[in-house]
């Protein structure tokens, strides 16, 4: 009897025991006692063919370096930006490498002090990029390093264009019309936008406002965060005319941008639309979304924001912005060198060969071999001015506050004045 | 109430718990609970049983606390600070975050649909789920199929239901392929993007989703109608829809309302499934409490603004709780849940 319940208690205290145990984990990025490093990396290359050139860029990291053990954790763009990194970065354990869009965004992480300064480390990568690295400094010191960077335009699908009768790409806004209402004549969906997801919707008034705004303008509210500038209201009205000629998918709204068969990115991969506004990325994620992980291959063409003439933004200017990664504060040294590996000549040429994005690296573009990205690769070269998406510029609490109000306009929601007045009244609570 | 809460140790687990339970009898005040010795027993031997206790229930404290009871505490501290998760809470700023929420039209509005989606699912699910548990309570053929199928959509998970329901009610999707092959083409409506219908697409997804779990509720409670009473009825005369009317549906009182109460707290903090299918989207037409705090609160890096949020939406639910135990549930709970009920 009395043994029976002295094993019970031990039993019991051994469940206690147990159930605490369960709440404590290793913390990653720490060595253990063979001197062996463990790295975490998340990123966004949740499809091929970014999964698996990621993870072989992995494999030979390790190899090359033993004892270090690369464990990635791919998730999915919309979840890892707003929800994933940000939650890990205020917790205590966050991943040791990550995805960076640089911005706003770095900026509140660098303010915060969870972001490491690999300044001294990186020297000669930054010879080698070049001025494309300027979206992850902050003050003078760099903060992570950009694998991609490109600008936006419209991908478009020949095949559909030829049917429906559009000789060249449009160069003007009134062609844009034009081409869309030859689209809706031959009985194509002309335009597919992911306004489910907001920032597909977004994107457009933010190429509106970089045609109606000086960079001058833009430059200044992105560090002043004011918007009072009768630019912004114009780049409204112009949006709201365009949204009047009607060019998007059925049921728009509630559109993803890249989830599945059924999102913008899907149905202009499976030829279901003739073209869509979307950054370099979009080859690589269309590649994914088709059965044969092809996209549209040699269906797919690329043509630059059209000009609006007239207007007082800089004709030569971009909107664009790229991927990059960082190291959290307390990553282990090996992090900057696998962010150095990636950044390395060989990794970016073979990036460039995926076709899955813009290499960033001097000496990487003869990776480039797709007609697209060379279309676009020359169209980021002779741009005189990249604006940064305006989003990850302005940070996620402008930026969604903005996006949040162009979305409510495309749904018939919100005038050009409210976008500014949203902008405004989220920088004051900022 | 789940078999290792730690309340279910604390109390006479020999009494039938309220929900299953059809005739509320006020239970006798029971003494000889294992767990509240009436008598002072000295000696090693309650030495031991308490240490027991503390052993068994200390893993399930800790955890409460740690991941109930102190996050509550820190919303609510965090709430008065302008922060956006990252620096040191420094900027303190009284009660404007809860006067920004409670003047913001977006927020407003969804409180407006959170108390659609509560008043809806009580009308639309409970008759539903009553008439299917009447029916199911017959002796018939394939009667457990019957119930695995309608528990099926309760067992799935919430993500993979909304994603699947996503895919179905696309533009051109299979369900407006169904509608067109039954003639009814014309009725098709943009079920997620139309600002006026994807609310109702909504309620009706989270009906289909949540109905069988009511009628298992009630399916247990109609278990526990005494034969003798529908018999006696019968005999003296009453038709079947008397003996429903005036018998089980009274009889089957106390499931009906815990089964109300768990509906409005779920209807209150409905999130996955919105979440996932609209984001609260298009437009806010279908934004609930949850989406919002989750989108101002996180996703635009406003800590302190969305634990704001988080405490009305606590408030919220937490006075009505009290509410509901207090003046419906009392009776159904007396004994069980509560203590010296005068």
């Amino acid at each position: 009897m009395n043994t029976r319940s002295t094993r019970r208690l031990l039993a019991t205290g051994a469940i206690a025991a147990l159930a605490l145990a369960g709440t404590t984990a290793c913390a990653p990025g720490q060595q253990n006692a063979d001197g062996d490093v463990e790295l975490t990396w998340w990123h966004n290359g949740t499809g091929e063919p970014l999964n698996g050139f990621w993870q072989s860029v992995a494999d030979e990291f390790e190899a090359a370096n033993p004892g270090v053990t690369v464990t990635i954790e791919a998730v999915q763009n919309e979840e890892l930006q707003r929800t994933k990194i940000p939650n890990a970065l205020r917790g205590s354990n966050p991943p040791d490498l990550f995805q960076q869009w640089g911005g706003g965004e770095l900026a509140a992480q660098v303010e915060a002090g969870r972001v490491m300064d690999i300044s001294d480390e990186v020297g000669p990568e930054l010879d080698s990029i070049g001025g494309s690295v300027a979206g992850w400094q902050v003050d003078g010191k760099t903060y992570g390093l950009p694998f991609s960077l490109g600008i936006e335009g419209f991908w478009y699908n020949k095949a559909l264009f030829a049917d429906a009768g559009i000789e060249g790409t449009p160069t003007t806004l009134d062609e844009l019309d034009d081409a869309i209402d030859k689209l809706k004549d031959a009985d194509i969906t002309p335009v597919v936008v992911g306004a489910g997801d907001k920032w597909p919707a977004a994107h457009y008034w933010y190429n509106f406002a970089l045609k109606s705004c000086s960079p001058d303008t833009l430059k200044t509210a992105a560090v002043d965060l004011d918007f009072s500038d009768s630019c912004f209201v114009d780049a409204g009205d112009d949006l709201e005319a365009f949204l009047e000629t009607e060019p998007f998918q059925e049921g728009f709204l509630a559109t993803s941008a890249q989830k599945g068969a059924t999102s913008s990115a899907g149905l202009l991969a499976n030829g279901k639309a003739g073209m869509e506004l979307m950054g370099h990325w979009n080859p690589g994620q269309m590649m994914g979304l088709t059965e044969d992980g092809k996209g549209l291959g040699d269906d797919l063409g690329w043509f630059n924001f059209p000009a609006i003439p007239g207007s007082s933004g800089d004709a030569t200017a971009a909107l664009g912005g790229g991927d990059g990664f960082s190291c959290s504060v307390q990553a282990p040294p090996e992090c900057v060198d696998l962010l150095k590996y990636i950044s390395s000549v060989d990794v970016q040429t073979r990036f460039a060969e995926t076709g899955a994005g813009l290499p960033v690296t001097a000496g990487a573009e003869a990776g480039v071999s797709d007609p697209n990205m060379q279309a676009l690769l020359e169209g980021r070269n002779n741009a005189t001015y990249v604006q940064l998406w305006l989003d990850t510029s302005y940070g996620p609490t402008v930026g969604g506050a903005m996006n949040d109000a162009i979305a409510n306009m495309f749904a018939g929601q919100a005038s050009s004045k409210d976008i500014v007045k949203a902008m405004n009244d989220a920088a004051a609570t900022q | 109430m789940t078999p290792t809460d730690p309340t279910v140790l604390a109390t006479d687990t020999r009494r039938d718990s309220a929900a299953g339970r059809a005739n509320a009898r006020p239970a006798a005040e029971s003494d000889t609970s294992p767990s509240t010795p009436t008598v002072r027993r000295t000696g090693r031997g309650s030495r031991r049983k308490s240490l027991e206790i503390v052993l068994f229930v200390a893993p399930a404290l800790l955890v409460y606390v740690g991941f109930v009871l102190l996050p509550v505490v820190l919303a609510a501290y965090y709430s008065v600070y302008k922060w956006n998760g990252l620096g040191p809470l420094e900027d303190f700023v009284g009660l404007d975050n809860y006067t920004r929420a409670l003047s913001d039209p977006v927020f407003i509005g969804a409180m407006g649909h959170n108390l659609f989606f509560v008043v809806a699912s009580l009308v639309v699910q409970g008759p539903i789920a009553i008439g299917v548990a009447l029916l199911l309570n017959r002796a018939m053929r394939g009667r457990s199929i019957f119930r695995v199928i309608i528990f099926i959509p309760y067992v799935l998970s919430e993500v993979i239901s909304a994603v699947a329901w996503l895919l179905i009610l696309q533009p051109q999707g299979p369900f407006d392929a169904v509608m067109e092959a039954v003639g009814l083409g014309d009725l098709r409506q943009l079920w997620l993007a139309d600002l006026n219908v994807v609310i109702w697409t909504l309620l009706a997804v989270v009906s289909w989703k949540y109905v069988g779990f009511a009628i298992i509720l009630f399916l247990a409670g109609l278990q526990g109608v005494p034969e003798e009473l529908t018999e006696a009825a019968q005999i003296d005369g009453a038709s079947w829809w008397q003996v429903q009317r005036h018998i089980t549906i009274p009889l089957l009182g106390p499931t009906i309302r815990i089964w109300a109460f768990l509906s409005i707290i779920g209807s209150l903090q409905l999130f996955d499934m919105v979440w996932v299918m609209t984001g609260g989207g298009p437009a806010n037409a279908s934004s609930t409490m949850a989406t919002y705090m989750i989108q101002f609160g996180f996703q635009r890096s406003q800590l302190g603004f969305g634990s704001a949020i988080a405490v009305i939406l606590f408030v919220i639910s937490f006075t009505f709780a009290l509410i509901y135990q207090r003046f419906v549930l009392r009776r159904d709970t007396e004994g069980a849940l509560t203590r010296g009920v005068g």
